[in-house]
């Protein structure tokens, strides 16, 4: 994607916030929030990664919506499970730090990973590396050696969805 | 707006306000900086998440209910980068991981 279809982008993603944040309608701040957003979009070095053209693809954004509705599904069991572990009496945890190798190729779709880990069950990324994720878990499995098995039990299930968005 | 709040809004944000009360607990409760960070990231998320959605319901489509709106995207996209951001801060800072904890492949791979 070009340079110009790129600024393009970017003012149009500055100017709709705006909108959004401000709420009014009415020409002085329409103009404003326009201006505004030109001035950003020129003087900012670029809001998007590369491979920008994947916003105009509906497939991608299909699987964006199953991947958040999945994630939120997760997001919910993640509070119980919390909310299991905190009130618990003997404060059943088991935890440690451990790595899985990640199968995704683009950046942002590990970033995305990181992030879905993060908000999932008893997981929290720590960093990355290449392709390994050490994500500290508040309940380390018995079979500590299988990283096949710890790779999907902690990212499988987001590893399909987040493919199909990203890479 | 009226000012009278209906039952969906009160219902979600009630639930939202006792996951932060949880995570809150966990913050307390837990032993070591790494499984605090896990509490209060999962449940402040949803917590926070689920009082601006109710914020969103209350208000209806206007100024306070779009800025609810992003905000809950933005809470759900950024809370786990900066909980991420303090693990990884705090590893690199030396912070000890709990006594009982059962493996740091972190420690073994990077030396820190």
């Amino acid at each position: 994607m070009d340079t110009l279809k790129r600024r393009l982008l970017d003012f149009v993603i500055y100017f709709v916030l705006w909108l959004l944040l401000t709420w009014s309608f009415d020409w002085q701040g329409v103009v404003v929030g326009a201006v505004l957003a030109m001035v950003f979009a020129l003087a900012l070095s670029g809001l998007l990664p590369k491979g920008a053209e994947r916003l105009f693809s509906p497939v991608r954004w299909f699987w964006a919506i199953i991947h958040l509705i999945s994630l939120l599904f997760w997001i919910v069991m993640a509070n119980f499970d919390v909310l299991y572990r905190v009130l618990h009496p003997n404060l059943p945890i088991r935890p440690g730090i451990v790595k899985i190798k990640t199968t995704l190729k683009s950046d942002e779709a590990k970033a995305f990973l990181a992030n879905s880990i993060t908000l999932t069950p008893g997981t929290l990324t720590i960093d990355i590396i290449d392709d390994w994720l050490y994500v500290h878990w508040i309940n380390v499995h018995e079979n500590l050696e299988d990283a096949e098995a710890i790779t999907k039990d902690i990212a499988g299930r987001f590893e399909v969805t987040l493919r199909r968005v990203f890479d | 707006m009226s000012s009278q709040i209906g039952l969906v809004p009160i219902i979600l944000i009630s639930i939202g306000v006792t996951f932060d009360l949880v995570g809150a607990l966990g913050l307390i409760r837990l032993p070591d900086v790494y499984n605090r960070l896990q509490a209060a990231t999962k449940c402040v998320t949803l917590g926070t998440f689920l009082i601006l959605i109710g914020v969103l319901v209350h208000s209806g489509w206007n100024a306070m209910g779009i800025k609810a709106l992003l905000a809950a995207i933005f809470v759900l996209w950024t809370s786990p980068t900066g909980s991420h951001a303090l693990a990884r801060g705090a590893h690199i800072a030396g912070v000890k991981l709990w006594e009982g904890s059962i493996v740091d492949k972190y420690k073994e791979d990077t030396g820190r």
